[in-house]
């Protein structure tokens, strides 16, 4: 795929009367990684369920993969994978049933899912673990399966909803490893933190402030442009003086 | 296929691994199918009655006048004969049939000893024990009153009661009953398991990545019932050959029949649990509701109390209730050995049923928040 990944115009989510993601615009390229930076409560989530056809937006245009958020839900989840901010996966099911059951919902093929099990387990040294329970593993080897899993068919985009929460230091740069990885087999990478470390590793970032995309650009630029030394001073000072009330929800 | 059938083979894999789970499944439904068989108690009114007065003195039109002014009895017109009230019996229309004979005055005055008869569907087993007993008080005070009157000695006042009860000869409550708790636990538990599942996924966050997942809303459904769908026919088996053999639950008609409509049957049981797990948002929320809609079902089923005796707007609700035709179906079956032909119309409305809770599952189950 070239081009454009996602392309979102405008758009806005109610919930009653709260706002939750406000007239947002920004594109993200095919193959690049797009972060997309903001606060707790900032909208980052809503998002997100938006592009994944999880939640309906309230006005406003998007497209993911090429297909619209309001009328292709079903072709977007063809086309993409999610790894949500709650750990997902079943802890009570194996490894490798954890794996077979959402290779099988993609509809791969037994002989493929077998193949991608052992290179999964192999890349993330998971390889004597394949019959353990998932709920006996450490967070950091649940996090790296869980994003493991959503690349397991191969989508052109994949979500990560803060991925690296509640990990240390060094699982979190093992993480990141992974996902220039799959950037660097072509698969677009859509992913929020709030670890401003975190944001220097993207090709591109967006910054959300009470709903609203406050900044756009390459770490670089954003960094040039609120002339900070760093992302946590750009981010700052965007959350200082963006919404009074809003930003603490 | 291979999608249902290992998602399906995944809530297998998360009932058995939960212990408190698997046990809930199958040890609860029998442990409770011991007890509740030993317990439980009756009231009736209405229970439709045929008389046949082949005397057709004072004397019997006096007697048929108690049945008539009692509120246990509704007498239905119509049989004249013993043969037209066997038929009255047979199908349905009445549950008793008091025959008084000829000669029953002239015994009634000599003080002979008079006799009537009394026939009863026992195929509800408790009830007709019960609609025996409220006859033969009326026979027994009206023979009482008689004798006192006519001045005859106490010995020469009874009337003797031949009772002969139908289907179920030995008027034993547990037949009836064991088949009955089966179907209420196998339903209590199967739409309880079902109705909690979803809701647990929701509760654990694991549905929202089946959500962005291409799978379809049918498929997902489905997957849902068909392993409670199969461990519900399990328990069923299991409980009913544990009914035959350790109850002498008995079983004269064909259990593979039976087996086939419970298929049905366990569709629509599931599909409510289904329908309410696709409504709610916690486990909580799901029993509550569950435990509201089970024990409406339940009692207006006709497994405590015939639905027979109940008013007649409730009679006209109780045709929307599943339970009640399975358990029609399951005491037509097993106590008066009925056949395909004869419980059709249950087994027609059990499909209608069938169909329409899994469908509104799929269509109340959302892939978006």
């Amino acid at each position: 795929m070239t081009g454009v990944a996602i392309v979102a115009k405008g758009l806005t989510r109610r919930f009653g009367g709260f706002t939750a993601v406000d007239a947002v615009t920004f594109d993200v390229r095919a193959g690049e990684v797009f972060g997309f930076l903001g606060a707790n409560g900032a909208g980052k989530t809503t998002a997100i369920r938006i592009l994944t056809g999880l939640l309906a937006p309230s006005s406003g245009a998007a497209s993911v993969a090429g297909f619209d958020v309001y009328r292709e839900r079903e072709a977007i989840k063809r086309s993409i994978g999610y790894m949500s901010q709650r750990f997902s996966l079943y802890n009570d099911l194996t490894v490798r049933e954890n794996i077979r059951l959402y290779g099988t919902i993609y509809g791969l093929s037994a002989s493929v899912i077998r193949a991608r099990t052992d290179n999964l387990l192999e890349r993330l040294r998971l390889g004597e673990s394949g019959s353990k329970r998932v709920g006996t593993l450490p967070l950091g080897w649940k996090q790296k399966l869980a994003f493991s899993v959503a690349l397991l068919h191969q989508p052109r985009i994949v979500f990560l909803d803060e991925p690296t929460g509640g990990v240390d230091p060094v699982t979190r740069r093992q993480f990141w490893e992974l996902i220039y990885g799959a950037a660097g087999q072509g698969t677009t990478v859509f992913v929020t933190t709030h670890y401003m470390d975190e944001a220097e590793y993207c090709d591109r970032l967006g910054i959300m402030v009470a709903g609203r995309l406050d900044a756009l650009g390459t770490p670089h630029e954003l960094k040039e442009r609120f002339g900070a030394g760093s992302m946590d001073e750009v981010f700052l000072r965007l959350a200082r003086s963006g919404a009074p009330a809003g930003a603490a929800a | 296929m291979r999608r249902l059938l290992y998602l399906s083979w995944v809530e297998v894999l998360h009932v058995v691994r939960d212990r408190a789970s698997l046990a809930q499944l199958l040890l609860v439904p029998f442990i409770q199918l011991v007890i509740l068989a030993n317990a439980a108690t009756f009231a009736i009114h209405d229970t439709p009655a045929a008389i046949v007065d082949l005397d057709a003195t004072a004397a019997s039109r006096a007697l048929s006048q108690r049945f008539a002014a009692s509120p246990h009895f509704r007498i239905i017109g119509g049989p004249r004969s013993v043969a037209g009230a066997d038929e009255a019996l047979r199908s349905g229309e009445a549950t008793m049939v008091l025959a008084i004979p000829r000669g029953f005055e002239r015994a009634l005055v000599r003080g002979e000893g008079a006799r009537v008869q009394v026939q009863l569907n026992a195929e509800k087993g408790s009830a007709a024990g019960i609609v025996q007993s409220y006859a033969q008080r009326i026979i027994a005070r009206f023979g009482a009153e008689r004798g006192e009157r006519e001045g005859t000695a106490p010995a020469l006042r009874r009337i003797d009661v031949q009772t002969r009860g139908w289907y179920n000869t030995e008027l034993d409550y547990r037949q009836y009953m064991v088949p009955g708790i089966l179907v209420a636990l196998v339903t209590l538990v199967g739409t309880l398991f079902t109705a909690q599942n979803i809701a647990r996924e929701k509760e654990l966050g694991t549905l929202e990545q089946l959500n962005v997942t291409p799978i379809s809303r049918a498929e997902f459904i489905a997957a849902k019932l068909l392993p409670f769908w199969v461990l519900g026919m399990a328990e069923l088996t299991l409980g009913l050959g544990l009914g035959a053999a350790v109850f002498g639950m008995p079983v004269r008609g064909s259990l593979l029949l039976l087996l086939g409509v419970a298929a049905v049957y366990l569709v629509a049981a599931l599909g409510i649990g289904l329908l309410i797990s696709t409504a709610v948002d916690t486990q909580q929320q799901a029993m509550f509701v569950t435990f509201f809609i089970m024990m409406i079902y339940l009692l207006m089923s006709g497994l405590y109390t015939p639905v027979d005796s109940m008013p007649g707007w409730v009679r006209m609700a109780a045709e929307a209730n599943p339970v009640k035709h399975f358990v029609e179906v399951t005491r037509a079956v097993l106590i008066k050995g009925a056949g395909a032909a004869e419980i059709a119309k249950p087994v027609g409305m059990l499909g209608a049923f069938a169909a329409g809770f899994f469908g509104l599952a799929v269509w109340r189950y959302r892939k978006t928040a």
